[in-house]
């Protein structure tokens, strides 16, 4: 598969009072032409500021990406000047956040913040924009899109500004959509929406995605590869098929086992077995591997050296246990 | 098995005023707790989902009278507690604690951690000096906690601990109910099954009985022996776990199952894709408040609410057509 953006040693630092946290720290992977690739990892494992990163977002100060590439369609983004970015962000990557509400300017309509796309990229003028917006807002299925496209964001549900956020992103057709929890603030059937309609639209403009969420069965429904990340660094990935079948890191492993509803038949009426202690304070890591406090299956070297990724059927995987 | 009820709820309501309303405007009404009955037996738990702004947190609340219901009757070991007293009310809370979804939020900032969890029993004057140093230190025990946990301050804990000082407190009075409100949905899945985990664990050392707010469908799955589903300030159906999830009679609890997204890519889905949004409260559909959305609509359904209809003796339904 072709890569549409690749990730080469990405290293993003926020540089506090007390110390610099290392939010991302060395990252490698890609997405492909059309293929949508899941980030998963709980909170603080870097997989917002990743999406941050790549749309040159980072606020700063406090933080900077201090390392690395980012290379879209060939080209370091990193090197790219504030006007250059300008024409990629929104045209080429858009980007929709979780909270919906809090995405949309309240003072103005859904048809003045969907047209103001088409006017900065699409050169267009203010009526021909409109017109786009109600087209826009056709597609992602609101009902009765003239009258809508002149409301203010209060006048909507969550699904339905969720809705409105796509139909921004999507205006330019952008060849990379990155989905920052889309669906989390949402009530499970309007995700189920949501969701099945990100994957019509998809296949309709023919984009990638980086879909980034901490639900591992949006993960199982919507991607077709993974990457795990845990405390700023990628701890596994793979496809997803065998992501889920065959995980190889203790972490990816303890991820799906402390899920309830897997092997629903089975397990329903066990224990869930959790991760036992919590995520490591990014100020002060421990000495290794970044898992092994909490790894039940570490070995000596865990507390002593970090672990590259090791390639392994199709998966890379850091953790020394794949070391042949 | 035949066990007694510990709380049986009849036909309760919890209206909410909006805006003035003047003389030849009735005030609009929000309903969000309407018309409500259902039994929780002794040590079980039993699990309310449903979408946001079904009234499953105010039903929750009303149950503990924190917030006054408008109509109904909630009967707590035989005894009615819509009529208590405030001060009866106030040591009948003993018996009945909540544990709430943010533990960022409901935890004051200012206050140890000791502090907290020893609060309720000062309130009541259960225990004072050493005796109460004792308590509090076993009950952060039982939580998982240490004993040097005590003096630390709500902000240097990660949000799992938080949820089990939240625990801990409601713990304190020995309760026999506690009614837990989305206890797990702010955290991590690795933290959220340490948490779910603990429940279970205090639930059979302490003989606790749960209502397990949730819409989170499996976690929920797993934690109950009985599920109730709400729609609208209704509960639409309430029937055994194995049996709501297995055979799912109502088309609102069928559509909610099949729209969770299963951590398995190889499942093949058949899902009832649920057309437009939940109506406002305040401007409620006629007849089954669930017509709009249905994927089983038929004529009659606009004739009124459907009343919930025992199918088996566990099992009741608020639909016609079954």
């Amino acid at each position: 598969m072709e890569k549409l953006l690749e990730i080469v040693g990405l290293k993003t630092h926020f540089f506090l009072d007390n110390g610099v946290v290392p939010a991302i720290d060395g990252l490698d992977f890609w997405i492909g032409r059309g293929e949508t690739v899941g980030v998963v990892g709980e909170s603080g494992s870097g997989k917002s500021v990743t999406a941050l990163s790549i749309m040159g977002v980072v606020p700063n100060p406090p933080g900077k990406t201090v390392e690395g590439e980012i290379l879209f369609e060939g080209s370091d983004l990193l090197a790219y000047d504030a006007e250059q970015m300008r024409r990629i962000r929104g045209k080429e990557i858009a980007m929709i956040l979780q909270d919906p509400m809090t995405s949309l300017n309240p003072v103005f309509t859904i048809g003045n913040q969907i047209a103001e796309v088409f006017m900065l990229h699409g050169g267009k003028s203010h009526p021909e924009a409109i017109e786009g917006a109600i087209e826009m807002l056709q597609v992602v299925g609101i009902p009765n899109p003239e009258k809508r496209v002149h409301e203010y964001p209060h006048q909507l549900s969550g699904g339905m500004r969720q809705r409105v956020m796509i139909a921004m992103a999507l205006s330019c057709t952008p060849k990379l959509l990155i989905a920052d929890e889309p669906t989390t603030a949402l009530d499970v059937t309007i995700q189920a929406q949501t969701l099945a309609l990100m994957a019509s639209l998809k296949d309709r403009y023919k984009m990638a995605i980086m879909l980034i969420t901490h639900n591992l069965g949006i993960v199982a429904e919507m991607c077709q590869r993974v990457v795990v990340m845990y405390a700023g660094k990628m701890m596994e990935e793979a496809e997803v098929e065998s992501l889920f079948a065959n995980p190889m890191h203790p972490y990816t492993r303890g991820l799906l086992r402390s899920l309830p509803g897997v092997d629903r038949k089975e397990r329903r009426h066990q224990r869930l077995v959790a991760i036992p202690g919590i995520v490591p304070n990014l100020l002060n890591l421990p000495k290794g591997c970044r898992f092994s406090t909490r790894c039940e299956e570490h070995i000596g070297i865990c507390k002593e050296e970090e672990p590259p990724l090791f390639a392994r059927d199709r998966h890379r995987v850091r953790c020394w246990l794949m070391k042949d | 098995m035949e066990q007694e009820a510990l709380l049986r709820v009849t036909g309760l309501k919890k209206y909410f005023p909006v805006g003035k309303g003047d003389l030849f405007k009735p005030k609009e009404m929000v309903h969000a707790v309407d018309d409500v009955s259902f039994e929780i037996k002794k040590g079980e738990t039993l699990g309310l989902v449903g979408e946001s702004g079904c009234g499953k947190s105010t039903l929750g609340m009303t149950l503990l009278r924190l917030t006054e219901p408008t109509a109904g009757q909630i009967w707590f070991e035989g005894k009615e507690v819509t009529r208590l007293s405030k001060g009866e009310m106030r040591s009948l809370r003993r018996q009945m604690q909540i544990i709430f979804q943010d533990p960022y939020a409901s935890l004051n900032n200012r206050m140890t951690c000791e502090s907290i969890v020893g609060e309720p029993l000062s309130i009541h004057k259960l225990y004072t000096g050493r005796e109460r140093r004792e308590r509090v230190a076993y009950l952060l025990g039982k939580v998982g906690l240490g004993a040097e946990h005590g003096k630390r301050y709500p902000h240097e804990f990660s949000g799992g601990q938080r949820q089990r000082i939240a625990i801990a407190r409601a713990l304190a009075m020995n309760p026999k109910l506690i009614v837990a409100d989305e206890p797990v949905s702010a955290l991590d899945v690795s933290i959220q099954a340490q948490v779910i985990n603990l429940l279970e664990d205090l639930q059979n050392e302490f003989d606790l009985t749960y209502l397990f707010i949730s819409h989170d469908l499996y976690v929920v799955e797993h934690i109950s022996d009985r599920v109730a589903v709400m729609y609208l300030g209704q509960i639409v159906e309430i029937a055994p776990k194995d049996e709501l999830y297995s055979s799912p009679i109502h088309p609102y609890t069928e559509a909610l199952l099949t729209a969770a997204p299963v951590p398995d890519p190889t499942a093949k889905r058949k899902r009832v894709l649920l057309t437009g949004d939940v109506p406002s409260p305040i401007h409620l559909p006629s007849g089954c408040r669930y017509h709009e959305r249905c994927q089983r609509r038929q004529v009659d359904c606009l004739d009124g609410v459907p009343e919930l209809v025992f199918v088996n003796k566990d099992h009741a339904v608020r639909c016609r057509h079954f």
